[in-house]
């Protein structure tokens, strides 16, 4: 029976020496194979007779079994070596750039339209539109300027050429003409504002012959100046993200409002930028009143019933005041520079309850 | 419209300072654009008393002075002839600057040649306070020792200038400013007197109005004798401050009163009128000499002040040279009339004068003030100088004080519309500052505004009265109440589009533009199919620059110019959006919602040689993102050559939902329209109708449908096709997965060959197919029958060919 204690000694020597998988496999072969060492004694259990059988065959198992151990622990120290080794050729130098990404950006005065769409939308305004194009009778009539009224002037109305009944279609010089729209198409209560394209023949260090507007319309029984003041004060909050505004209303004169009036809001100025809200200066930011009643009379609404505000605000300003852009002529340039400095990622969505910005 | 404080002192009895008065006016809406205070700037300046004047010991000009100041007593070395012992004079402590001179003195006491001198006695002119005769400001002795030099000067008078808005051109005039004031709470209206005309006999030139539409009453008064020359200094400093220039006595009185009572006068020199004065429409071919010196051709819609030799004046626009009064004039004839604001600027507009006058009239002049003018200027002029004042002589019908129809208020209303609450008497004691007329019918009052009002016609005009010179800081502060049922989205579906696709661009690598609605004609007419199909509807009649002057039918003439400017600066690859209107035609159902991008390709190159190479199937995927965005899966559209002409014919294609309707273009833009733009190619570029897609209705359940997962494993097999060159690829594609839709879920092009072992002019195209069992696992007969009504379909459709 030496010759099982000998052969397992040569076996594990064997087994242990193998430096790679394929001579432990040879090792495996030579000891476990169908013809190797270990199962050429296992054959011989068949011509013992029942003693020496019972004798031998737990000791030859016991054999088979701590030979195939060995080759398993071997194996699995070889393959983990080999990982290694392959792991160890496969590095990357992966401060090598990725492939090419472009990072697009949203234009401003387009996130501003949504900022101000979500703080009028929580307050129950749809978000109404309009033509760019316009007849006289919407930008202007329906609006309680007569024509050859004086205001007409100020307004700087781009045209286009006469059709052949020598009608001259304006480009909407104020997103005003929604309001009529709204009321002549629908009826109270209304509450819409009204953001778009509006157009001038003006263009200096601070005009642009495009910019852009947002209208703001309520129209319901009972409603007075005093919700007009509430409500933009409301906004002004919301919009510059401040708890409290210093605002301040002054009569003014727009041929569509009567009571009109101009809104100013207190600011600071530090260095290149302006806190709104409070401060030492005042600044007007938009234009309102109380909705003119030959302007309900030319949309069929009848002024005894129903009354209602009117606002509009320039959004580009807006936008400036609160972004900090110093001039409004790159707004309309496509500069790839301007979009990415002063735009925002795609996926920031103004809501009231996410954070305007 | 610029006026000084004083000058409204004249007709407003107050106890209110400059800021007040400032306080007033924005409460009252009159908007101050600029202030300027003499009495701020000349602060530093103050009286003081010289009481001695000794000669300088190394100088024969300069003399020294010994100056009691309100810093002291002070030696000062002055060079004036004038300074002298017992002079009071203005002094400048170290340190001030001295606005005439445009420095400031030195802080510390300067040397003049050896003598020290502890600050500046200053000539009126060095504090740009007036003229001065021989050096310094030599002035009376009743100003205390340390009083504003200012006040002494008489420069101390504030000019303000505000904006008159169009609604009020009564103030124009310093009066009405100050009645406005008053109705405000800053004083009491108290306007200088006009005394009336005690004319000693008949005014000899007769007027007449031929034309009583455009000019309905013509007055005027002729002063013999008189003798024009400079008027009073008064009247100047007052002219000077608002920024006009003095001319003669008989000019600055029409150009005083024009300010002090919003009344344009005109004034002739009798001795060059021939006949009688005519008020009437202009004649074809008559032309003017105007008095800026220019020739205006006038016309038949002009009003036209005329006598026996022709056009003298343009009625309420500007007089005529020939009858022009002069230093030698001795006989005036002054015209008080009123003429019609819509002529009035109609004519301005024609002939391009601006004038106090028309600006005054086409705003709209107090029709009631015809003979107070008269008066004022008569009032004027004869002070200054001698003159025989005749009666005044009227053409046409003088105007009550009263606007002629009453406005029905309803004193409910200011609560109503404003939320102000406001006691019925102290509503009636604005009324009556205002000079309105009210007849109190309990719910309703009739009201007659002035006749200088022509803005109150109904209640909510009363109520702007009322709340305005209450204050507009009496306001109630109301947050606007929730809309009764709930707050709803405020967005409409295709503003949701706009949203969600310019939100997918971003996120695809493209930086949001918004460029010009409209562009140049030249470069719109390349995409609207040529200068025939642009039409003429979409011309800007006035445009602010001569490359803008069409709307645009696309905005990628627009887009392609930017990201040129943007590679000329060295950017690499540019990738630009726009989600914004094109234009159609003129009409408001013309104007289209579009979102169209580009892309310059020019991305830096990758070192592992796979740059993303921009083509017209990237910009494809953008298209079908954005679709998908959408919910409209691409499957839905079809894929057919462009009908635009700016696309290039072979690499670009344009999306259709059926046949007809088109909803994107893609692909390249046209080299021969990038070429005429200026612009360098191959431009990438993509144009989304977004009302060319039907809106999806919005379900009123919210549910989604149940989802059904497949138990099955799908199978997957590859099949290639030969076709000719010509059959497009989705042909072959649409032929397989229509074969059995119940069973193919998708076949996708995965290789393209031609060469060797495909015939010339043929192409090899091979695909997978997803077989997605439903129900039973497929068994071999099932899928090859499956594959052979795939090969039918195929060569039915396409004539493709199963490649062996």
């Amino acid at each position: 029976m030496s010759d099982i204690a000998e052969i397992e000694t040569e076996a594990l020597a064997a087994i242990k020496a193998a430096g790679d998988l394929d001579t432990l496999d040879k090792v495996r072969v030579a000891e476990l194979g169908r013809n190797g060492r270990v199962s050429g004694l296992m054959k011989t259990l068949g011509g013992m007779s029942p003693e020496e059988r019972q004798e031998m065959g737990p000791k030859l198992n016991a054999l088979k079994d701590r030979v195939g151990e060995a080759v398993a622990e071997r194996k699995a120290v070889l393959e983990d070596a080999a990982l290694d080794e392959q792991v160890a050729k496969e590095k990357l130098d992966l401060t090598l750039p990725h492939p090419p990404e472009s990072y697009g950006r949203l234009h401003p005065v387009m996130q501003v339209f949504e900022e101000v769409a979500a703080i009028f939308g929580n307050m129950g305004f749809a978000v109404a539109e309009g033509p760019d194009i316009e007849d006289d009778w919407h930008n202007f009539t329906a609006l309680n300027f007569p024509p050859g009224h004086p205001a007409r002037e100020d307004h700087d109305t781009i045209f286009l050429a006469p059709d052949a009944a020598g009608e001259r279609k304006v480009l909407r010089t104020h997103t005003s003409p929604v309001q009529i729209r709204t009321m002549t198409e629908g009826a109270p209560p209304i509450r819409i504002i009204a953001p778009g394209r509006v157009f001038r023949n003006d263009w200096d260090a601070t005009h642009t012959p495009m910019f852009h507007q947002v209208e703001g319309l309520v129209v319901e029984k009972g409603v007075h100046m005093g919700h007009l003041k509430g409500c933009l004060i409301d906004f002004v909050k919301a919009f510059f993200e401040v708890d409290e505004v210093e605002a301040r209303f002054r009569p003014h004169f727009f041929p569509f409002t009567e009571p009109s009036a101009e809104m100013d809001v207190k600011y600071t100025k530090k260095g290149d930028s302006i806190e709104v809200g409070a401060g030492d200066q005042w600044m007007e930011i938009l234009g309102s009143g109380m909705v003119h009643p030959n302007v309900l009379r030319n949309c069929g609404i009848d002024p005894d019933e129903y009354q209602g505000f009117a606002f509009g605000m320039g959004v580009d300003r807006l936008a400036m005041l609160k972004y900090g852009m110093p001039d409004l002529r790159p707004y309309f340039e496509g500069d790839p520079r301007w979009i990415r400095h002063y735009g925002f990622k795609p996926w920031t969505t103004p809501s009231l309850s996410g954070g305007l910005s | 419209m610029k006026f000084t404080l004083s000058w409204l002192e004249d007709h407003l009895a107050t106890r209110a300072g400059l800021d007040e008065i400032l306080g007033y006016m924005l409460q009252a809406g009159l908007e101050v654009e600029h202030v300027d205070n003499p009495a701020e700037r000349l602060a530093p300046f103050t009286i003081a008393k010289v009481t001695a004047a000794e000669p300088h010991p190394d100088a024969d000009r300069l003399r020294v002075c010994t100056v009691e100041t309100v810093d002291g007593t002070k030696q000062i070395v002055c060079g004036a002839p004038n300074a002298r012992a017992g002079m009071t004079a203005v002094y400048a402590p170290l340190g001030a600057y001295i606005p005439g001179l445009d420095f400031a003195l030195d802080k510390k006491p300067r040397k003049i040649r050896g003598v020290e001198s502890h600050g500046m006695l200053c000539s009126a002119k060095e504090l740009e306070a007036g003229e001065d005769h021989d050096g310094i400001a030599d002035l009376p002795d009743k100003w205390k020792l340390g009083e504003p030099a200012a006040k002494a000067l008489g420069a101390g008078d504030p000019v303000i200038d505000f904006e008159v808005t169009p609604n009020r051109p009564d103030w124009l005039g310093v009066v009405g400013i100050a009645r406005d004031l008053a109705a405000a709470g800053a004083g009491r209206f108290d306007p200088k007197e006009i005394k009336p005309i005690s004319g000693g006999y008949d005014c000899p030139i007769e007027v007449k109005l031929e034309a009583p539409e455009a000019c309905p009453v013509f007055g005027g008064v002729l002063i013999r004798g008189v003798k024009n020359g400079p008027s009073p200094d008064w009247l100047q400093a007052r002219l000077k401050a608002i920024g006009l220039t003095p001319k003669s006595l008989l000019v600055d009185v029409t150009n005083y009163i024009s300010y002090d009572r919003a009344r344009p006068l005109h004034v002739y020199d009798a001795d060059k009128l021939r006949g009688a004065v005519v008020a009437r429409l202009g004649k074809k071919g008559e032309t003017l000499l105007a008095l800026d010196g220019k020739t205006y051709d006038l016309s038949e819609d002009m009003c036209v002040i005329g006598d026996d030799s022709g056009a003298i004046g343009l009625g309420g626009v500007m007089g005529g040279e020939s009858t022009a009064v002069t230093d030698e004039t001795v006989n005036v004839f002054i015209e008080s009339a009123w003429f019609d604001p819509m002529r009035t600027a109609r004519t301005g507009r024609a002939t391009g004068i601006i004038s106090d006058a028309r600006y005054r009239f086409e705003r709209g002049v107090d029709p009631a003030s015809v003979m107070d003018g008269l008066a004022q200027a008569v009032q004027l002029i004869t002070t200054e100088t001698e003159g025989d004042v005749s009666h005044p002589v009227v053409a046409g019908d003088l105007v009550d004080p009263y606007r002629p129809e009453k406005a029905t208020f309803k004193p409910a209303d200011l609560k109503r519309l404003t939320g102000i609450e406001l006691k019925p008497a102290d509503m009636k004691r604005i009324l009556k500052d205002l000079a309105f007329d009210v007849e109190d019918a309990g719910d309703a009052w009739y009201v007659r505004a002035p006749a200088h009002r022509f803005d109150i016609e109904q209640s909510a005009d009363i109520v702007e009265e009322l709340a305005r010179l209450h204050g507009y800081q009496h306001l109630p502060q109301t947050s606007l109440p929730a809309p009764a049922g709930g707050v709803r989205a405020s967005l409409t579906p295709m503003q949701q589009r706009v949203r969600t696709a310019r939100r997918v661009l971003a996120g695809r690598g493209y930086l949001e533009a918004v460029t010009w609605s409209f562009m140049a004609r030249a470069d719109a007419a390349l995409f609207a199919g040529g200068e025939n199909a642009l039409g003429t509807d979409l011309l800007v009649d006035n445009p602010v620059a001569s490359d803008l002057d069409c709307m645009r039918p696309s905005m990628l003439a627009n887009l392609a110019k930017a990201a040129q400017r943007a590679s000329d600066r060295g950017e690499a690859e540019v990738r630009l959006f726009e989600a914004g209107p094109l234009y159609r035609g003129d009409g408001p159902k013309d104007q289209r919602t579009a979102v169209s991008g580009l892309v310059r390709p020019g991305a830096p190159r990758n070192w592992q040689g796979r740059a993303n190479e921009v083509d017209a199937y990237a910009v494809k995927a953008d298209v079908f993102a954005v679709l998908e965005a959408f919910d409209q899966p691409g499957s839905r559209f079809q894929i057919m050559a462009p009908n635009q002409d700016h696309w290039h014919p072979g690499q670009a294609a344009s999306v259709r939902l059926g046949p007809k309707t088109t909803i994107a273009h893609f692909g390249a833009l046209h080299p021969r329209v990038l070429r005429a733009l200026d612009v360098d190619g191959p431009v990438y570029a993509f144009e989304l109708n977004l009302n060319a897609l039907p809106v999806m209705k919005v379900k009123a359940l919210k549910t989604k449908p149940v989802l059904e997962l497949a138990d099955l494993t799908p199978i997957r097999r590859d099949l290639a096709f030969v076709v000719d060159e010509a059959v497009p690829a989705g042909d072959l594609v649409s032929a397989a997965g229509g074969a059995d839709k119940s069973l193919i879920g998708s076949a996708e092009v995965f290789d393209v060959y031609r060469g060797p072992g495909v015939e010339e002019g043929k192409k090899s195209i091979a695909f997978e197919i997803l077989i997605q069992p439903s129900g039973e696992a497929l068994k071999d007969q099932d899928i090859d029958a499956l594959m052979d009504k795939v090969v039918a379909a195929v060569a039915k459709k396409t004539g493709g060919v199963l490649r062996g």
